[in-house]
């Protein structure tokens, strides 16, 4: 469960900061008037829709984490046996990132307000995250003809299930993407939903690639050899 | 810290009609059925909890009609009890309580406390329940499915949950519930978001964190923990539906059933106990949280006296909050897990007990030279009181690692687990509800059904739960249909264990006053006005009672002080509600 | 009135209750009356705190009862108290863990000298292995489980060949000698649980887990199962005989051989 306690560690750690600039420790009996709060508030200026999404990371965050930490709690068992990783996830590694790198063109061109170069961003950036969901079939594809099935060791099971429950992550999120990028090709110009929809589907697909290296990382075994390591060297 | 002059900034926004464009209903479908109005939300998620949860209440008296009277119904065979225990539990804890707490106070509440129109994303909020009712759907569906619900104990916990030695193991039960389970966090998500952000970032002008109600603290923190530990549940559910349907190994290790070799090999139960936990301790606080923060301003309403010590208290739901998330494996030690847990677990639990401790001195405190109104949700206030400080004292008992050896698995837990978080929540759901329904519907719940519904609520419960510690402590196992004829358990148990299933019979058939009680009292209750209680927190405040979708009329309140100026000296009544700019000088004697 | 009423009945009744109460737990017959006295502590201290809360909170619904004319106290906070009341239920909780850390520290340290014993259960039934005359328990699994070896052992392992098999039958303890218990599962959760022994523990499939205990007086005590293991749950019940030194070693006299047994059954299967 360490992953797990680390993320909640770190959650804490925010919330309490967070909260220790909303004056929590006033006295709220001595405060009169409503010169403390709006307009020099303690509610941010920043778009609800985007604090939204960053709690909802934090979910999405916790559900990984909880993965991890079954992941590496199943692995001390005699009967672990890694799949060999296909090689094709280093090349959807790469389309990931392509994706991701696309939606960062696209935040800086909605930003800079040249929306013929927003519509070929969010369009490569869709496309390529269709690509890692088709590469991430064929990984699949692959390891079923090595006979690695889902039910023969659990460290299969481990990996379908957490790269099936990203894919799934990755096909919500394109349901936004999609919607941002029709209003860029329908749109003449930019206006502020498009700006804010292309900027969450940016952070949105940001944090999935960070997942996705999480997740890359505990399946080809590297986690597991790092733990080793911070062991022998403690001992 | 003080300046009673006004600023530029304290002049008044002007209207936001362009933002009341949003909240103009579009036909009856949209404005009682698809509504996105938070409080119809909050009405459709209580209906649907508390229907839910009466399925759960007959579930109960089936099992106390077994305990108390072994053999005499011959329907109640062994499969059917744990079918009543399993998804009596289940309900009770997440389609009752957490979806009434959060789904249902918390969106009618949190909007209005904090000067909110509406939760920030009204369409997910929607959403939220119609995923939430099919979650319960599913959940009803296993009831008619082949084999029956699940009869696994609401822990769920494998190897037996999966196989054919436990009811609806081996057929439909136990994948609806699963699959009931996911939806509802998924739904729960939904709400969830829903509510933490409306707090950050819907809160009205001098609205500052530290001037939010208790309620709104309790169900905010609750909240978030529920955000964080779901996914637990979610992990184990999917992990465990993988096991069950499709042949993995994560929780299952090689056994042989019925003599059998089974295909499953090497893995291990006790991971899923760590995952369920990790989201089943916090559950509990889950539950406790929106409680602690209700109670609190039904005390100091009808105290008329301000939250002895609110900073603490704040402080208190958070520290719980986190303290929470690092004691789940107090339900594990007598599970197999490495022994020296036990050292660690024991001590974080029993400081969890610390300032749970502080908000019980706090609420009794606030009663301390108070002027105190016994007035129905007042009395459940202190019925709260009564029961969570003994339940929470038996929980000192259960959470010091050794003591627990002897009492783990008995009937001691079952009676400190039903005193703490079904009991002392319930009593507080009741006080709730006699206190906002004036709101809710514009009328009062009738006062002599109410106070006849309370006592008999109250000293009936505690008649049922206290003795059972003691049934507990002769060593009477938890989750045995009948006891037999065992040397050790004395044939007064089996009297006692008759009173309590009668107890509980009256119990249950009390809030069926409760039931009518609402429904009369929609057309004849004595009419409200706003504000009943004379309480100072905004959602008295709203310009039309009950509050139409968008809650404020043309203008959103402005906030002046805190959520408790109760019998402040020389103001001219013993309330002021927040939105009251009252005395514009701040008096010197409150400057000390 | 009547509420304040109640509530003082409520402490009055709870204590009396307590007092009176035929309901308590059967006399101890293993060393851990620490247990029972640590529960004892626990039961002073919160029984002091639950009736100084609600006799104050009863105090308090009588004294400051609405009147004509009444208006409360406005009193925010008072640091002062807050702070003694929490370094004083600090100090309360230390009385209980202290005691309860101390005794769970023994509870696991196993002695040297203590006898394996191994549990296995079953749905739903109890089975137990007793090492043979060489002192030890032979390794098991529960992939060999089968018709003639019930409880899984390896027949390669010599050390397993002398072990005592009791299959759904009675256990007998020595008095005075202790004993650790390693408990093993078949087929699911099951918890090895007699009330008068007052320690108990999981039995877990793919693992052995253990808990220790000197049985102190010789007796008939019932075995029960105190973890939900499926429909016959409630009716697993099996029995403990604990016994004299000499009743003991005439009863492991009568035991059967994991070989004996293996062999018996082997020949009754191939008969036709």
């Amino acid at each position: 469960m360490s992953v797990i306690l680390v993320l909640i560690v770190v959650v804490a750690g925010f919330s309490f900061w967070w909260l220790l600039q909303q004056r929590v420790l006033a006295k709220p009996w001595l405060e009169y008037g409503v010169h403390t709060a709006l307009p020099e508030t303690d509610v941010s200026h920043m778009p609800t829709a985007k604090i939204g999404l960053g709690i909802f990371l934090a979910v999405v965050a916790s559900l990984f984490a909880l993965f991890a930490s079954a992941y590496f709690m199943r692995m001390e068992y005699a009967d672990w046996q890694s799949p060999p990783l296909p090689r094709i996830l280093w090349f959807n590694t790469v389309i990931l990132v392509l994706a991701s790198l696309a939606l960062h063109f696209a935040v800086r061109a909605v930003r800079e307000g040249r929306p013929d170069v927003a519509r070929l961003a969010l369009a490569a950036a869709g496309l390529a995250s269709l690509l890692f969901l088709a590469g991430q079939l064929t990984a699949w594809r692959e390891l079923t003809a090595g006979g690695y099935f889902l039910d023969t060791n659990p460290a299969n099971g481990f990996f379908y299930l957490m790269t099936g429950i990203h894919g799934l992550h990755i096909l919500g999120g394109l349901a936004a993407l999609a919607r941002a990028t029709v209003r860029a090709w329908t749109e003449e110009r930019i206006d502020e939903r498009l700006r804010l929809g292309v900027e969450l589907c940016a952070t949105y697909w940001h944090f999935l690639l960070l997942v996705w290296l999480g997740v890359f990382v505990l399946l080809a075994g590297w986690a597991g050899d790092l733990v080793a390591l911070c062991r022998q060297l403690l001992t | 810290m003080v300046d009673a002059t006004p600023r530029a900034d304290d002049i008044i926004p002007p209207a936001e009609v362009p933002e009341l464009e949003l909240y103009h209903p579009k036909s009856w479908w949209t404005t009682y059925v698809f509504s996105q109005d938070a409080k119809v939300i909050a009405i459709q998620y209580a209906g649907t909890a508390i229907a839910i949860g009466l399925v759960a209440l007959v579930l109960s008296w089936l099992m106390r009609l077994q305990l108390g009277f072994p053999g005499t119904f011959s329907f109640i065979t062994p499969e059917a009890y744990y079918q009543f225990v399993t998804m009596h539990g289940m309900i009770m804890v997440i389609y009752l309580l957490t979806a009434l707490f959060l789904g249902g106070f918390g969106n009618y509440l949190i909007p209005l406390m904090v000067g909110a129109r509406d939760m920030v994303f009204p369409y997910v909020n929607m959403l939220s329940y119609w995923v939430y009712l099919l979650a319960v759907l599913v959940l009803v569906a296993s009831f008619f499915a082949s084999g029956g619900p699940t009869g696994a104990g609401w822990t769920l916990y494998p190897p037996q949950a999966i196989l054919s030695g436990t009811p609806g193991g081996q057929s439909w039960g136990i994948i609806l519930m699963l699959v009931s389970l996911i939806i509802f966090i998924i739904g729960f998500t939904m709400g969830g978001l829903n509510y933490v952000v409306t707090v950050i970032q819907g809160r009205t002008r001098g609205m500052t964190l530290m001037r939010m109600p208790l309620t709104v603290w309790g169900i905010f923190t609750a909240t978030v923990m529920a955000l964080l530990a779901f996914p637990a549940l979610f992990v184990a559910c999917v992990m465990m539906l993988f096991d069950r349907v499709l042949g993995t190994s994560f929780f299952m290790p090689a056994l042989v059933e019925m003599g059998q070799q089974l295909s499953y090999g090497g893995g291990s139960p006790i991971l899923f106990q760590h995952l369920f936990w990790f989201f089943g301790h916090p559950e509990v606080y889950i539950v406790a949280l929106p409680a602690f923060g209700i109670v609190s301003d039904l005390i100091s309403t009808h105290a008329r006296k301000n939250i002895f010590g609110y900073r603490m208290m704040v402080w208190a739901i958070v520290v719980i909050g986190a303290l929470s998330f690092i004691v789940w494996a107090h339900h594990m030690y007598v599970s197999g897990m490495h022994p020296w847990f036990g050292f660690f677990f024991a001590t974080t639990t029993l400081i969890i007990a610390i300032p749970t401790a502080i908000k019980v001195y706090n609420w009794v405190l606030t009663l301390w030279r108070g002027d105190i109104h016994l007035t129905v949700p007042m009395l459940f206030a202190l019925a709260f009181i009564v029961t969570f400080v003994n339940g929470g004292l038996t929980g000192l008992f259960l959470g010091n690692v050794v003591v627990d050896v002897p009492l783990s698995d008995t009937m001691f837990v079952v009676a400190h687990f039903h005193m703490v978080m079904g009991v002392a929540p319930i009593l507080v759901i009741f006080g709730a509800i006699y206190h906002w329904y004036p709101k809710m519907t514009g009328r009062m719940l009738d006062e002599r059904m109410g106070r006849f519904h309370f006592w008999v609520t109250f000293v009936g419960a505690y008649a049922i739960f206290f003795p059972m510690h003691y049934v507990g402590l002769v060593g009477v196992p938890r989750r045995y249909p009948e006891l037999g004829d065992s040397a050790f358990i004395p044939a007064s148990v089996h009297d006692l264990n008759a009173f309590i299933t009668i107890a509980a019979l009256i119990v249950g058939f009390a809030q069926m006053v409760f039931l009518f009680n609402i429904f009369w009292s929609l057309r004849h209750g004595k009419e409200a006005g706003p504000n009943p209680w004379r309480a100072t927190s905004l959602e008295w405040q709203t310009p039309t009672t009950p509050p139409p979708h968008g809650n404020w009329g043309d203008e959103r309140p402005v906030v002046y002080r805190w959520a408790y100026d109760y019998s402040v000296p020389d103001a001219p009544q013993d309330f002021i509600p927040q939105n009251d700019p009252w005395p514009q000088k701040v008096p010197a004697a409150r400057q000390a | 009135m009547a509420a304040a009423l109640v509530l003082v009945l409520v402490v009055v009744g709870s204590i009396l209750f307590h007092v009176l109460s035929p309901w308590w737990w059967p006399p101890i017959a293993s060393n851990w009356g620490y247990i029972d006295n640590t529960l004892i502590i626990t039961f002073w201290i919160t029984g002091a705190v639950f009736s100084a809360v609600v006799l104050f909170l009863a105090y308090c619904v009588w004294r400051f009862r609405h009147k004509d004319g009444q208006k409360a106290a406005y009193e925010p906070e008072s640091k002062k108290l807050e702070s003694w009341l929490t370094i004083a239920t600090a100090v309360g909780v230390a009385a209980m863990l202290a005691p309860g850390l101390y005794v769970w520290s023994q509870f696991v340290t196993v002695p040297e000298d203590a006898t394996d014993i191994e549990v296995v259960g079953q749905q739903w039934q109890w089975n137990y292995r007793l090492p043979g005359a060489d002192g030890k328990l032979g390794k098991a699994d529960n992939r060999l489980v089968t018709f003639e070896n019930p409880l899984g052992i390896n027949p390669e392992d010599p050390a397993g060949q002398d072990d005592l098999v009791i299959e759904a039958g009675e256990l007998h303890l020595p008095v005075g000698k202790p004993v650790r218990m390693l408990l093993r599962s078949i087929d699911v959760l099951h918890d090895f649980y007699v009330p008068e022994f007052r320690a108990k523990m999981d039995l877990v499939p793919g693992m052995v887990t253990y808990f220790w205990f000197t049985p102190t007086r010789t007796g008939t005590f019932e075995v029960l199962c105190a973890e939900l293991c499926g429909t016959g749950h409630g009716y697993m019940r099996g029995t403990v005989l604990v016994d004299t030194e000499e009743d003991y070693q005439a009863w492991l006299e009568e035991q059967t051989t994991f070989a004996e047994l293996a062999g018996a059954r082997k020949l009754a299967a191939g008969k036709p």
